[in-house]
């Protein structure tokens, strides 16, 4: 089986992307998030940061029919692929965008994975609206399979999940923890009793962060007999494409910002774009950002239509993506000069994104060393 | 170009291309060749590579496209197919590369009629060699700043300068010469000529590289006459001309002929299983994570360079026609030139054996491939100025010069 040549990036998902960036750019998203960063700028004296999205913002996403984008049609969503949802991730990153239809695409490919009639019920919740989140990591914050300090007894959860990105932002959670069998999934209801979150004082102003606390918490098996362990192997292709394609959208963001400053910035009678000091890093933030978006199609088309090259592609592409992250995010603030450095900044904003990206489902070096074993 | 959209013309034709290069695909020379078509020197090699160029000419895999009154074989989306089939069939590579990958699309762009009846179907053939006065040894990266002058004697021009790194210049009928008809304007003092380098007032001299090959040479002009019908274009129209051939060199063009070589991702490979093939320290260099994890970098460039390709194609994904085409030539010298650094280190003390001695591996092929990788890196625009081009012509910044 071969992937098509041009990544299976057809008319009608050409046309919803440009549909999402339309909606996207009449927003100001950076701006709306502002507010909710006031009097949070301190980090010894200054309060906890609110969790924020923009319910609105999400509201219409769900009229669009964005966030079902790839839910299955049996299960009320739209039925594309991970092309389709990669093309949506990659606006959610140029636009460095609050939201909870990041998790969204990430739950979809999951629970596409997992396959089971709960799974599905839960697809179902979240074509009509349910915002579902993950929480697979333990305390080392690794991929490496049974990482998760969570634990069954009774059918109830016991322990605690790390690192749980826009917790505030969900109301399930899939949940991975210790089975008599292995590693199984659960689903809880994140306001339910016996579930306690902890906001965690994150870099990153765009997404919000928990470790959750459950204590003989109720949850619903959607895998079992240690199932769950495959189904997150089976959709870590998807979730490695999906953050690589934000990684992308905001390092595509951070290079034509960083373009438009150096031809306005004048410095020795000169816009400072004009130096190859200057010019030349701007040339390299393109090329590396032009790498790992190729790699992202690549491996969103090979999830698609050559599953057995998924793996390979995906580690690829977060690989360069975790990279591109660390290098545009770096020039960015570096060719900025002193206000790049400044809270007022917005490249301050997508910076400390890209630095939470790069290490979300393991960076540059985790995925080579996976990579590795595939060749 | 996936099966299904091929027409039926295109899909027999690639049937076509396969069945022949299978059939045809020469036997090896006996004196191995160099790695890359400018690094010929060897007069057997010349001709064995010229019949065989002549040969895939005659069986329609170069000037596929073009009109028949060319010498072309007026086929209609073919020359990518044939130059694919090329690529994939691991066959020597096309010794007339200049006049192929320069000549063609300057003569295509901007020749006469005339020009172009004359001098194409010699270039597909091989029959008539070719090479590139460009640069001069105060030219360089500022190739506009070039000497060479030109002064108009009735229908003829005389010239006398000197041109440097010219390629092929020991074996060309032909040279895409650049000279100064005008000293007062930089760029519109420059006119492009087809000049005939069998004539007294040309002397070719090689200069040996670091590799100590002598692929290419220093040419000086010492009252040579061209014809002022073997002018390309209008008097100091010279540097519009050139940048339509530096274009097809940087990769942006549109291929005529193919120059078959090692692809990066043949050579990747390569270097893939000489990290599992050599032993250190009790272990294979390939599970050491240190070294694995600097292969797999350059692993990851290689195969993105082909997602770049395949990107480029995709107007809705592409960031503009010429943003990742013009990336080709600095992206691609760069990988390679990593490439070969990652091959020198995996053989550790085994790399300084070279060419020659009998225990180095691959007859010294990587010290010898690193070196020649400098011709990616500096030839045709240094990756510097490609990074000025790639600023001033994808992004919009202001321009160096």
């Amino acid at each position: 089986m071969t992937t098509p040549k041009d990544f299976g990036f057809t008319e009608d998902i050409s046309m919803l992307k440009d549909t999402y960036a339309k909606f996207l750019s009449e927003q100001k998203t950076v701006e709306n998030l502002r507010p909710s960063l006031k009097g949070t700028e301190d980090p010894y004296h200054g309060d906890q940061r609110p969790a924020f999205y923009d319910a609105q913002n999400w509201q219409q996403t769900v009229d669009l029919g964005i966030h079902a984008v790839s839910i299955p049609e049996e299960q009320g969503g739209i039925g594309m692929g991970l092309v389709a949802a990669t093309a949506i991730a990659e606006e959610i990153g140029r636009y460095a965008l609050a939201t909870p239809l990041t998790n969204t695409l990430l739950a979809t490919f999951l629970l596409r994975a997992i396959d089971t009639s709960e799974g599905n019920a839960l697809l179902e919740a979240m074509a009509g609206g349910t915002r579902v989140g993950l929480a697979l990591y333990g305390e080392d914050g690794s991929l490496e399979g049974d990482s998760t300090d969570v634990r069954v007894e009774d059918g109830k959860l016991l322990g605690q999940s790390w690192y749980v990105t826009d917790a505030q932002k969900s109301e399930v959670l899939i949940v991975a923890a210790h089975s008599a069998d292995g590693i199984d999934l659960y689903k809880v209801n994140r306001q339910g009793d016996n579930v306690h979150l902890f906001d965690d004082r994150i870099v990153d102003l765009t997404r919000d962060q928990a470790r959750i606390q459950f204590d003989h918490t109720e949850a619903q098996a959607l895998t079992t007999a240690g199932q769950g362990l495959m189904s997150i192997q089976k959709a870590l292709p998807a979730l490695l494409t999906l953050t690589a394609a934000d990684i992308a959208g905001a390092a595509e963001w951070q290079l034509q910002t960083t373009a438009e400053y150096a031809k306005v910035r004048s410095q020795f009678d000169r816009p400072i774009g004009f130096f190859q000091a200057v010019k030349h890093p701007i040339v390299d933030m393109m090329i590396t950002a032009d790498e790992t978006r190729s790699l992202v199609y690549q491996a969103a088309a090979a999830y698609d239509f050559e599953p057995e090259d998924a793996a390979r592609c995906a580690h690829l592409a977060k690989s360069s993506a975790s990279d591109t992250a660390e290098f545009c995010a770096n020039r960015s603030t570096q060719l900025h000069g002193g206000i790049g450095f400044t809270w007022e900044a917005d490249v301050q904003i997508y910076h400390k994104r890209q630095m939470h990206s790069q290490f979300l489902f393991g960076d540059g070096v985790w995925q080579r060393a996976k990579l590795g074993e595939l060749l | 170009m996936s099966e299904k959209t091929m027409t039926q013309e295109q899909a027999e034709f690639q049937t076509f291309c396969q069945a022949w290069l299978q059939e045809n695909k020469p036997e090896p020379h006996p004196v191995a060749l160099p790695q890359a078509a400018y690094e010929v020197t060897n007069p057997g090699h010349l001709t064995y590579l010229s019949e065989w160029q002549a040969k895939c000419y005659e069986a329609g895999l170069i000037a596929s496209d073009l009109p028949k009154e060319y010498g072309g074989h007026g086929m209609t989306g073919c020359q990518q197919i044939a130059s694919n089939e090329v690529r994939k069939a691991a066959v020597p590579y096309f010794i007339n590369w200049i006049g192929l990958g320069m000549a063609v699309p300057t003569l295509l762009e901007c020749g006469t009629e005339d020009q172009k009846r004359t001098f194409l179907p010699p270039i597909f053939s091989a029959e008539h060699i070719w090479c590139q006065g460009f640069s001069e040894p105060g030219a360089g990266s500022d190739l506009a700043s070039l000497q060479a002058s030109a002064v108009k004697e009735g229908d003829q021009w005389r010239i006398n300068g000197s041109k440097v790194w010219t390629s092929l210049g020991h074996f060309a009928q032909y040279m895409l010469l650049l000279a100064r008809q005008d000293k007062t304007d930089k760029y519109g003092g420059i006119t492009y000529f087809l000049a005939p380098m069998d004539q007294p007032g040309i002397t070719v001299k090689p200069i040996h590289k670091m590799t100590g090959e002598s692929g290419f040479n220093e040419v000086f002009l010492e009252d040579a006459i061209v014809g002022d019908h073997l002018r390309v274009g209008a008097v100091g129209d010279g540097w519009k001309v050139a940048m339509a051939t530096l274009t097809s060199e940087r990769g942006a063009g549109v291929g005529v002929g193919a120059v078959a070589s090692e692809s990066p991702t043949l050579v990747m490979q390569q270097v893939i299983q000489l990290a599992k093939d050599t032993r250190r320290g009790g272990q294979r260099v390939w599970d050491d994570p240190v070294w694995r994890d600097r292969i797999l970098k350059v692993y990851e460039r290689t195969e993105a360079s082909l997602q770049n390709a395949r990107r480029s194609r995709i107007k809705a994904l592409n960031g503009g026609a010429m943003r990742i085409p013009l990336q080709g030539k600095v992206a691609g010298s760069e990988i390679s030139q990593s490439l070969h650094q990652i091959a020198l280190g995996i053989l550790g003390l085994k790399s300084s054996l070279y060419v020659g001695d009998e225990h180095a591996p691959a007859n010294g092929k990587w010290p010898l491939g690193y070196m020649n990788t400098y011709t990616g890196t500096i030839s045709g625009g240094s990756s510097e100025i490609q990074r000025n081009i790639l600023g001033e012509r994808v992004l919009g910044l202001p321009k160096t010069k």
